[in-house]
């Protein structure tokens, strides 16, 4: 174990029923590291992010995250919900379908994990609240419902109320799938912005143009394996492994510019 | 051709007024009763344990699927029996009935949180909330808003089955109107006053609910 890395999962087995979805998955991110994974749907990426923060609960290996670590499989014991809830607000999570919660205001929905999780003073949250909302660019949107929001808006919000828990660590599960071509990128320069500010962060997307662009490293995964591994731009322009190749063929991978093989 | 002459149900006004009483005072009671009933099931056909799950089902099932009133007969005549315990009428009645009552209303509140989308409690859990912060800061709140309509409703047939513990002897409005029609030899009149009363208190109920089903709709 390095002494940099943030995360660190070794080991990491998953199956749902009879379907295993991780096998013997390892993984290091350095501190301050942005990591993406890709990989065709059904891959296991998803889960593997789920794992990090434990909503997935792995069946064998161990998960750690800054100096807590988890160890699971035969002759642990069950993490119980205090300790499980007290490691998940380290880390934040932005989900595919932004997950905001309907019945509050996008300020409430900020404070909300500050406010219930962390203890704080109500004026103390909101001023924290209008700070984040501010930093993704919706100060102006404080009182107004997530219904009232676009895709991509919603999406900076979530990031803002994740972020509100300051987090040791982002995961970010598709954050933009969900959202119209146009509204991409308002939701990616947030994320790049955070990586610049030197968050730790693991991106489970299908932008690999983006991923080329912030990630450092990247992954790619296939039932449940992690078939390549390494720098995002090596991987992304040099693939060394046929299916990561073709994987790869279905995607522009610089910039606008369209796949080579995609010309006629 | 039957003469009609309500005017003979004036002199019984008290008893109809004691009884009106004693079946809103009823219905208050059970529905209360049977909310928290229902809130024990409902989270105890959600538990992550399965035996409290299987007691939970058991017990819902059981009151769900007899006739009312065979549980108030049972309740009053077989239970004392068989635990030892006396009950008076009022007592075996108001149990019966809450947890009859309880076992749709748990169905109802389980519908209602089962209802909402799990990355609502996902997102929750990923904050850092507990299961029980996140059903009380993130489900319920949108739960119960579903649930309104359909408890309201539910609470109106309660309402309709107080009728039913004039078996027991119960003085509620049915009871004391039977009392009314033997002293008066007049009961399609007394009958008729008391579907009436039933129906002036229920009608303008099943409005608000049904404007309030409607106001739901539109702020989904």
């Amino acid at each position: 174990m390095s002494d940099t890395s943030k995360i660190e999962i070794r080991g990491l087995r998953k199956s749902f029923g009879s379907n295993e979805v991780l096998k013997n998955i390892s993984l290091d991110v350095a501190k301050g590291g942005v990591v993406a994974l890709i990989g065709p749907s059904g891959s296991g990426k998803s889960t593997l992010l789920r794992c990090i923060n434990l909503l997935v609960v792995p069946d064998g290996g161990s998960v750690r995250v800054g100096d807590t670590r988890f160890a699971f499989g035969e002759g642990t014991k069950l993490v119980d919900v205090k300790t499980l809830a007290k490691f998940r607000a380290t880390t934040g999570m932005v989900f595919q379908h932004f997950n905001l919660f309907p019945h509050m205001t996008t300020l409430q929905n900020v404070m909300e994990g500050p406010v219930t999780v962390r203890r704080m003073a109500k004026a103390d949250a909101e001023k924290l609240a209008r700070a984040q909302l501010a930093k993704v660019g919706l100060a102006e949107k404080a009182d107004q419902y997530p219904a009232t929001l676009s895709g991509g808006q919603k999406q900076r919000v979530a990031i803002a109320r994740a972020l509100a828990m300051e987090p040791d660590v982002m995961l970010f599960d598709e954050a933009t799938s969900a959202l119209d071509p146009e509204l991409v990128g308002e939701v990616l320069s947030v994320i790049q912005q955070l990586a610049s500010e030197g968050m730790t962060m693991v991106i489970v997307t299908h932008e690999i143009a983006f991923a080329r662009e912030v990630a450092d490293r990247l992954i790619f995964m296939r039932d449940g394996v992690v078939v390549e591994e390494g720098p995002a731009r090596q991987v992304i322009d040099n693939p060394r492994e046929a299916a990561t190749r073709a994987f790869l063929s279905h995607f522009h991978r610089i910039g606008a510019l369209p796949p080579a093989n995609a010309i006629p | 051709m039957y003469q009609w002459d309500f005017g003979i149900l004036w002199s019984y006004r008290w008893l109809f007024l004691n009884g009106l009483g004693v079946t809103v005072g009823f219905t208050v009671v059970i529905v209360v009763l049977g909310l928290v009933f229902g809130l024990f099931g409902a989270f105890g056909t959600l538990s992550r344990f399965k035996a409290v799950r299987l007691v939970a089902l058991t017990f819902i099932e059981a009151f769900r699927c007899t006739p009312i009133l065979v549980q108030l007969i049972w309740f009053y005549y077989a239970l004392p029996i068989l635990a030892g315990i006396d009950m008076t009428p009022i007592t075996a009645s108001a149990l019966a009935l809450s947890l009859y009552g309880g076992s749709f209303y748990s169905e109802i509140i389980r519908g209602g949180i089962i209802s909402i989308d799990k990355g609502q409690s996902e997102a929750g859990a990923a904050l850092g909330m507990t299961p029980g912060q996140s059903m009380r800061r993130i489900v319920l709140p949108q739960a119960i808003k579903r649930m309104i309509p359909a408890l309201m409703n539910q609470s109106i047939i309660q309402f309709k089955n107080t009728s039913l513990v004039s078996v027991l002897a119960v003085p509620d409005l049915v009871y004391q109107s039977q009392v009314a029609a033997h002293d008066s030899y007049r009961p399609l009149e007394t009958y008729t006053a008391v579907a009436v009363a039933y129906a002036a208190i229920l009608i303008p109920l099943t409005i608000i609910v049904r404007r309030g089903e409607k106001r739901l709709a539109v702020g989904e």
